[in-house]
């Protein structure tokens, strides 16, 4: 299975087809519903938003509280569908990658085409197996939205697979 | 008359919660690991390991099996000869809101629908029946929302064919698709009026996903095998990716109805299928 590494560069997301399976090491940020509306209004106002999006990864997850000793509880990836309207947005900011489950609609293939990105489906109603891939987790923004607040997880072979590719192809299709 | 305390119903729903969420029911683990054997599909037996392998790690570490602990389905089937030395819903919720804090479950909860605010670990969905006897029978089914958001009612003329009953559920299991984490357990209720068919088809999801044969009604039992082999031919699979396990089980539960009408009610449960139970 082929290793990948963030930060992700376009040519690392190029050599990526819908399909693949991918071990996925490094640095990638939860943010789900209220994170993604927030996040939203706040570049719509012109003003600054709490993450670098720029050659990041989101993972749509909003994770059980952390057991004592565990970096975090169970963490499997939500409906990415949910997010749809406001990924575009996000895609022209220089969000790179993706990570839930489920299909993309129509808009969001073509703004992942266009601004070279990669949706990637993560094992899901897996969030126990998930948590043993994640090593360190801290806050970053939003804490009073609890499990939907935005968190920087650093992972370890995290078992992925790619479902929108850089030229739009679906793995569904 | 026997009496049960507050006390008691609270520290019993607590230890369903946490049951529920972390010990994934037997039947529905010898369900995926049925399916597993009999999956063709290199990617998708891939994916039933994984869900079998989540099982066995958060029974083991007491983690959640799902991050969505869902919305707790609370039902209560109290015995007319009891008496509760307490407030009951009160109780309920109560033992909601521990054993999602002791069991480190999910604050999924708001308050207000339409106001949303801070999500809480306050509060459930308590469906109360009076039965006959001196016990009370609690039943924690935590229903997460990635498949809860695919529910559908209809409401069929009565002389409806049974195959437009079935192209219907068909229709709900193909839109829940990938997004509603299948195998599937397809709960369907048929009969009463729209609310208790939608009531039935949750209930529905608490009885065994083993193919039983304790269906009376030929023609229920009947449908429940048609539906679960034409399911399994569409090709959605684990995560959507193709593969046979579509559905693990399809239940049907029925109830007497109107001469003018045939309410037809769909509840999908992601493989996850949750509940745990307790007599007091």
């Amino acid at each position: 299975m082929k290793k990948i590494s963030t930060p992700l560069t376009v040519q690392m997301i190029n050599s990526l087809k819908s399909g693949d399976e991918i071990l996925l090491t490094g640095t990638i940020y939860t943010a789900r519903d209220q994170a993604h509306k927030r996040l939203s209004d706040a570049i719509k106002k012109g003003k600054k938003i709490p993450v670098v999006l720029r050659d990041q990864i989101i993972y749509y997850c909003g994770p059980t509280a952390a057991p004592r000793g565990k970096a975090i509880g169970s963490c499997g990836p939500t409906t990415s569908s949910r997010m749809d309207e406001f990924t575009p947005l996000l895609l022209s900011k220089g969000l790179r990658g993706m990570i839930g489950k489920g299909r993309r609609s129509e808009e969001v293939i073509k703004a992942i085409k266009k601004h070279k990105a990669v949706y990637f489906l993560a094992y899901a109603g897996c969030g126990a197996l998930i948590s043993k891939f994640i090593q360190r987790v801290r806050l970053i923004a939003y804490k009073d939205l609890g499990p939907e607040a935005i968190y920087r997880l650093e992972v370890k072979g995290l078992p992925l697979i790619v479902a929108i590719d850089s030229r739009g192809r679906s793995i569904y299709n | 008359m026997r009496i049960i305390s507050a006390n008691q119903i609270k520290d019993a729903v607590s230890d369903l919660c946490i049951r529920a969420n972390i010990d994934l029911r037997k039947d529905v683990l010898q369900a995926l690991k049925r399916a597993y054997l009999k999956e063709k599909n290199r990617r998708a037996k891939r994916i039933l390991n994984a869900v079998i392998k989540n099982a066995s790690i958060a029974k083991r570490e007491k983690l959640a099996i799902c991050q969505d602990s869902g919305l707790p389905v609370v039902f209560g089937e109290l015995g007319q000869d009891v008496r509760i030395k307490g407030d009951l819903k009160s109780a309920i919720r109560k033992g909601v809101e521990s054993g999602y804090k002791k069991g480190h479950l999910r604050n999924s909860i708001v308050d207000n629908p339409l106001l949303r605010g801070r999500s809480s670990y306050r509060g459930a969905v308590i469906h109360l029946d009076l039965v006959k006897g001196n016990n009370l029978k609690l039943t924690v089914l935590p229903k997460g929302f990635g498949c809860e958001n695919k529910s559908q009612v209809k409401m069929f003329n009565p002389t409806a064919k049974i195959e437009e009953i079935k192209n219907f559920i068909i229709d709900v299991v193909k839109t829940a698709g990938a997004d509603a984490c299948p195998p599937f357990v397809v709960g369907v209720g048929i009969g009463g009026t729209a609310d208790y068919a939608s009531f039935l088809a949750k209930k529905a999801l608490l009885r065994s996903v083993r193919v039983s044969k304790y269906q009376s009604i030929k023609v229920v039992a009947k449908l429940e095998q048609e539906l679960l082999r034409e399911i399994n031919q569409l090709n959605i699979g684990p995560m959507g990716l193709g593969g046979r396990a579509t559905a693990l089980a399809v239940n049907v539960e029925t109830y007497l109805t109107h001469i003018a009408g045939l309410p037809v009610a769909v509840n999908i449960s992601c493989h996850a299928l949750r509940s745990a139970s307790r007599v007091l």
